[in-house]
Order: C-alpha cells, then sequence, then structure tokens
C-alpha cells in the first residue's frame, strides 16, 4: 500500500451503491437486435466495411475509421447485417443519427483470433496494433482509444501506470463488480499495459469504500508475486476517479492546462479498458461487451450486468425486472456527469457504465435558479481550482471569449459546482454552452479563412487566365497582320 | 551647428532605412477590415467580394453596415476596429438569415457550368455537358450560384443540426 495524496476541492456525496451490489453480475439475454451508432466520438465517425444482407460472426469487424481517435467496431454476436438506418442514440442532443443494424440469428458463432498466451514474445508495437484492432476504448465513461494512449511519443517518459478503479459517482459499481469477479484478469492487462508502455511501476487505485474489491486485487496480487504493482486505497471523495483528479491523489503530480497526463510521465486506465486488453491480447477476444451497472429505485431488480456492446437498453431493463412505478427519468452514466435519454430504444455503447432509473426523488430536480451571490463555494468546490463565478459571468455575457483567460477548457463538467450552489445556478450548463459557443466561433472563422482563400486563388487564376486570353488574342491579331501585310505584299508585285 | 547637422543626417538615414527594411506590404487596415468579414462572398454589400468591400470601407466609399451575413455582430465588431459609432443593419442590402448551403437538384442539371463561373469559392464541381454538385463543405451560401442557373434547378438548404454539429443550448436565465 501506498500513501494518497489530498486533492483540493471535491464533494461527499451519498453513494447509493448497495442497490446494484445485492446480486451477482448477470449475463443479459441475446437481443433480436444490436444497434451501433457509426459516430464513435464527437467529429469522428466509422463507416461500414459489411454490405446489408451480409452475415457475420461474433468478433467480427463491421466498422472501422482512418481517423487517429478512430476504433473498429464488432459484431457482439453473429447474424445478418439489415443495413444502416436513423435511430435515436445515447446523445446528450437525443437526435437521431446514422446505425448499422445486425438482426442475431441466436447461434452466437464466434470470429476466431489467434489467441497469445505469453504476451512477451510481441513487440510493444504490435500489442498497440492489437488493442486498436480489437475496438478498445477507455471503458470509464470517456471512451478514448486506449492504443492512443499507450503511444504518447518519444518526448514523454512515462514512468507510472495507473489502474483507475475510483468509481467516485454515486449508484455506479459496474467496476466494483468487475474487480471482485476478476481480479486475475485485471492484473494480467495491467502485466501487459506495463509491458507495451515499455515500464516498471504500476497502481491500483480503488477508493477506500470498496474495500472488498482491494482485499480481491491484494489476494491475486499476492499469487503473483509481482512487486511492480501496488494498490491503494484513495478516498473516497468525488470526483477522484477523473483521471486527472486521480492521478494527482496517487502520484502528488498536477496535469498541467491544455496538457495530458502522459506530460506527467503517467498513462491511466480504468480497470474495464485493463480486463479488455487482457481479453484482446492473451484470448483473443475483441471488445464485443462490458459490463454496466442498471440502477436506481426505477428499475425492479438493480443489477449488475454483462452486456454486448449495441444491446437496446429497454431489453436491459427487461431483464432486470421492468420499470417500477416510481421511475421519473432515465439517465446514462451516474447522476452526476450523465444524460438525461428521451426513450429506451437506444443501445448501449463502448462509453455507457452506467443505466440510471431515476425514481422522483433520486432526480436532481431543477430549482429555480436566483442571481449568484459570489459566495464563491464553487470555486472551493471545484477540483481544477477554477473560478465557476467567473466563468459564469463571463458565459452569460456577450464576451464568452473571456472565458477562456478563466481556463474553461479545463473544466471537467464535473458539476461539483452545481450541488454546493445556494443559488440553484445550472453552472456546468451555463459552462457547456459556452464550450459550444467557442467551439461554433473557432469553427466559422477557420470556414471564413478557408473562404478567403478560395475566394483569393480563385481571383489568381482569373487574372491569369484572363492574361492568358489576351496574349492569345494578341498573338492571332498580329498573326493575322502579318498574313494580311504578307498577301498585300504578294498581291501588290504581282506581274500581272 | 556642426552637431545638430550631422544628427539631422544620421537621424534621417535611419529613418530612410527604416522606411525600406520596415515596409509593410499592402494596406493593414484592409487586412484588418477583411479578417472580421464573414467570407462568403456574396456581394450583397454592392462590392464583388469581401476584399474590394474591406478597400472601400477603408477608402471611406462604404458604410459599415452593408453586409447582411455578418449581423449585428459584425457592424459592432467593424465600429470597434475603425472607432467609430455602431449602427444598425442596413436594410437596403438585405436582411441577415439563417446559414445555408446550395443544393442542386441532380436530376434536373443539364451541366451547362453556368453555377461552376458563378461560384466565388469554387465550391462547384462539374464539367460541361456533366452533372455538377456542391461540395457542402466548402460553400458559403453566397447564392450568387442560384440566378445563373437556366433551369432553376439549385436552392438554398438551411444546414440540418445532427449529432455532429449540435451543442448545447444556453440554459434558462433566472428571471428577476
Amino acid at each position: 500500500m501506498v500513501n494518497a495524496w489530498p486533492f483540493r476541492g471535491g464533494v461527499h456525496l451519498p453513494g447509493y451503491k448497495q442497490l446494484s451490489m445485492q446480486a451477482p453480475i448477470g449475463t443479459a439475454a441475446l437481443p433480436a437486435e444490436l444497434i451501433y451508432p457509426l459516430q464513435l466520438r464527437p467529429g469522428v465517425n466509422a463507416r461500414a466495411v459489411v454490405q446489408a444482407g451480409e452475415r457475420v460472426l461474433r468478433g467480427q469487424v463491421i466498422a472501422d475509421s482512418d481517423h487517429v481517435l478512430g476504433t473498429p467496431l464488432h459484431a457482439a454476436s453473429s447474424g445478418v447485417i439489415r443495413g444502416i438506418e436513423n435511430r435515436s442514440v445515447p446523445h446528450p442532443s437525443g437526435l437521431p443519427a446514422p446505425c448499422l443494424i445486425l438482426d442475431t440469428d441466436g447461434q452466437d458463432e464466434e470470429w476466431h483470433y489467434p489467441s497469445n498466451a505469453d504476451y512477451r514474445r510481441l513487440e510493444p508495437e504490435a500489442i498497440r496494433g492489437m488493442i486498436r484492432q480489437a475496438g478498445i476504448v477507455g471503458l470509464g465513461g470517456a471512451a478514448f482509444p486506449t492504443s492512443v494512449k499507450l503511444s504518447p511519443g518519444p518526448e514523454r517518459r512515462i514512468d507510472t501506470l495507473i489502474i483507475n478503479g475510483a468509481e467516485c459517482e454515486p449508484y455506479i459499481t459496474c467496476d466494483d463488480c468487475l474487480i471482485q469477479a476478476a481480479p486475475e484478469q485485471l492484473i494480467a492487462g495491467a502485466q501487459i499495459l506495463m509491458y507495451a508502455l515499455g515500464i516498471w511501476r504500476c497502481t491500483i487505485a480503488i477508493e477506500d469504500t470498496m474495500p472488498e474489491a482491494v482485499a480481491a486485487v491484494q489476494k491475486a496480487l499476492a499469487a503473483q508475486h509481482d512487486r511492480r504493482i501496488d494498490v491503494v486505497a484513495v478516498p473516497t471523495v468525488y470526483p477522484t476517479g477523473g483521471e486527472r483528479q486521480l492521478i494527482s491523489v496517487v502520484t502528488g503530480k498536477e496535469t498541467p492546462s491544455g496538457g495530458i497526463p502522459a506530460d506527467v510521465g503517467v498513462v491511466c486506465q480504468n480497470v474495464g479498458t485493463a480486463v479488455a486488453v487482457y481479453q484482446a491480447v492473451c484470448a483473443g477476444k475483441p471488445l464485443t461487451e462490458r459490463i454496466i451497472t442498471v440502477t436506481g429505485h426505477g428499475v425492479a431488480q438493480p443489477q449488475n450486468l454483462r452486456v454486448r456492446i449495441g444491446t437496446p437498453i429497454k431489453d436491459l431493463i427487461r431483464q432486470c425486472g421492468g420499470y417500477t412505478s416510481q421511475v421519473e427519468r432515465l439517465i446514462m452514466g451516474g447522476p452526476m456527469m450523465g444524460f438525461a435519454l428521451p426513450d429506451d430504444e437506444m443501445p448501449v455503447i463502448k462509453a455507457s457504465n452506467c443505466i440510471l432509473a431515476a425514481s422522483r426523488d433520486e432526480v436532481r430536480t431543477e430549482k429555480q435558479a436566483s442571481p449568484c451571490i459570489r459566495c464563491g463555494d464553487c470555486a472551493n468546490a471545484c477540483p481544477v481550482g477554477l473560478l465557476p463565478q467567473q466563468l459564469y459571468w463571463y458565459s452569460r455575457s456577450e464576451n464568452v471569449e473571456r472565458c477562456q483567460d478563466f481556463h474553461l477548457a479545463d473544466c471537467i463538467e464535473c458539476g461539483c459546482c452545481d450541488i454546493v450552489c445556494p443559488s440553484h445556478i445550472p453552472l456546468v450548463q451555463h459552462f457547456r454552452f459556452a464550450k459550444g459557443k467557442l467551439a461554433a466561433k473557432a469553427e466559422t472563422a477557420a470556414q471564413a479563412e478557408q473562404a478567403k482563400r478560395r475566394f483569393e486563388l480563385r481571383n489568381i487564376r482569373k487574372e491569369k487566365e484572363n492574361a492568358e486570353k489576351a496574349a492569345r488574342a494578341r498573338q492571332k491579331k498580329e498573326a493575322l497582320a502579318k498574313i494580311k501585310s504578307a498577301t498585300t505584299t504578294t498581291s501588290g508585285s504581282d506581274p500581272s | 551647428m556642426l552637431l545638430v547637422c550631422l544628427l539631422f543626417a544620421v537621424f534621417g538615414l535611419i529613418l530612410g532605412y527604416a522606411a525600406i527594411r520596415f515596409r509593410v506590404e499592402g494596406n493593414p487596415v484592409v487586412d484588418r477590415i477583411n479578417a472580421l468579414l464573414p467570407q462568403t462572398q456574396c456581394g450583397q454589400c454592392g462590392f464583388p467580394g469581401c476584399r474590394p468591400y474591406a478597400e472601400a470601407i477603408a477608402a471611406g466609399n462604404a458604410d459599415i453596415n452593408q453586409c447582411p451575413p455578418g449581423g449585428a455582430e459584425g457592424v459592432v465588431a467593424l465600429a470597434d476596429l475603425l472607432g467609430v459609432e455602431a449602427k444598425p443593419l442596413n436594410e437596403e442590402f438585405g436582411a441577415p438569415k439563417p446559414k445555408s448551403v446550395a443544393l442542386i437538384n441532380e436530376n434536373d442539371c443539364i451541366g451547362c457550368v453556368k453555377c461552376i463561373q458563378a461560384c466565388p469559392v469554387d465550391a462547384i464541381v462539374g464539367a460541361p455537358k456533366q452533372m455538377h454538385t456542391v461540395i457542402i463543405a466548402e460553400c458559403t451560401g453566397c447564392e450568387l450560384c442560384v440566378a445563373p442557373c437556366p433551369v432553376n434547378c439549385i436552392t438554398m438548404e438551411p444546414l440540418s443540426t445532427t449529432i455532429n454539429n449540435w451543442r448545447w443550448p444556453e440554459p434558462e436565465r433566472y428571471h428577476g
């Protein structure tokens, strides 16, 4: 065990973790159709690599992307591709988007990839390639491609791997369950990640309210005799599980504004990601399933389920005994950082860690906001050390650019400021709006610059064309004049 | 006396050198005005493009409120730059409207290339007697291609909101 460093800000929240921890991890039934939204991340879209009517096997690649932050999508069961349809997707906008639809055939036939009992025979580069090919992204919720995090570039020296098991949001227990169910796979995954990074130090960080998980990992570690790996129980303060917050708790280092954790020599991966890496490298299984917490007082039997990615949410709710009469709102993610879903037709994606069917009492009711009294509570709660009251001031003004001077981009939208605000101002909503406005402005500026360039180039081309035309006309005129003068001379000398 | 003359000569040389060494190409005021214009190149201001309008403003031949795509925000930015009073947009030159892009009805297109010649940013691809199409990402929505089309197959379509360009809405403000 190593000591944990204190971290600034944050709030203590009631956990409600017992709700979904009563039953062991269940397995979600095979749905009739699997739905794969083709948008992987904002601005990164996959394109289908299969035809409508084609039969695919579990684990087969069905869509891929050439983007640096793109990863392939794999079929989570065998079946026939129906095609691409516009469906509702888990996105805060609630707008429909193109999805690849797979009709399952119930046979669940698998595509076999080679397995590697000993990953040490592979080059780290090859392991990174396998991780990308297996479609592995951060399973903590941000869905950032793992292979990209494992390639920090030669200018950054990595010394520590942190495995993030600090599940700080209330209600969510999928990481806790996974650690208790598969501590050996978690450790094997951490070893592969260390090998891929070429480092010899790893800390598995678990919250101190998850003693069973800590004990499970310690037991598995004792059997392994791997002295490179430590377990640390971190204090349960929301948002300790945020990447930058956890790094500061475990190492005492602060990730610079605008930088990445690799700048302080750290790579952080979620426990689910580590297990997925083990499955991909050692067992040859691409990422087609994950553990999802289905919880809240709005669902009859809250539990953790092993779910195929692409399963419609309504199937999971049905398996958990359906909705109770108290259900008020369906949320994807936790109560702090999740977003409300307009319906339950949409599928779960790689980033989905929790489906919260919240009852009336669990919903953070939107109270009427009153004016900011500049009490400064938000600044004390902010885990990033920002000044939310200033950001709020400028995000409401016409001068949104001023938000950048107060480091709006560093806001992780954790919602601590919202919780403590005595005026009930929805601060995070204002910050999201301001971020969007700034992004839209930057986009418009880039488009204007592009249009300007194209307009100028076109004018240069037109001028050149006109000059050439004029030159040709002049040449023609000269040539004509020559012929004319020649004819007159000949006719003049005609001795008739 | 001699010393003063000498100083004059030295400073004169320095100034003369600086004038050559630090010469600014083009007109910097025009560039700064042009940077504030939306670059739609639509010509609604009465000039053939944003840069000509910027030159006209700099020369005092045009007012700052002739650009509908720039809107009231654009007028304010220009007023700030030039140190003059902001004024409402001149309705004579048109009203601002939401950004839209040109769409060619490909069934009706006869391949006359008239729209290609009209497009100020080369956003239309096609060849004589071949179907034409608009590169949406490059289209500024200037509408200059609409009128020249002999078969009226070009329409302006507002950009639809998808999950790729959606932004969080502004939360409701408190009242009172």
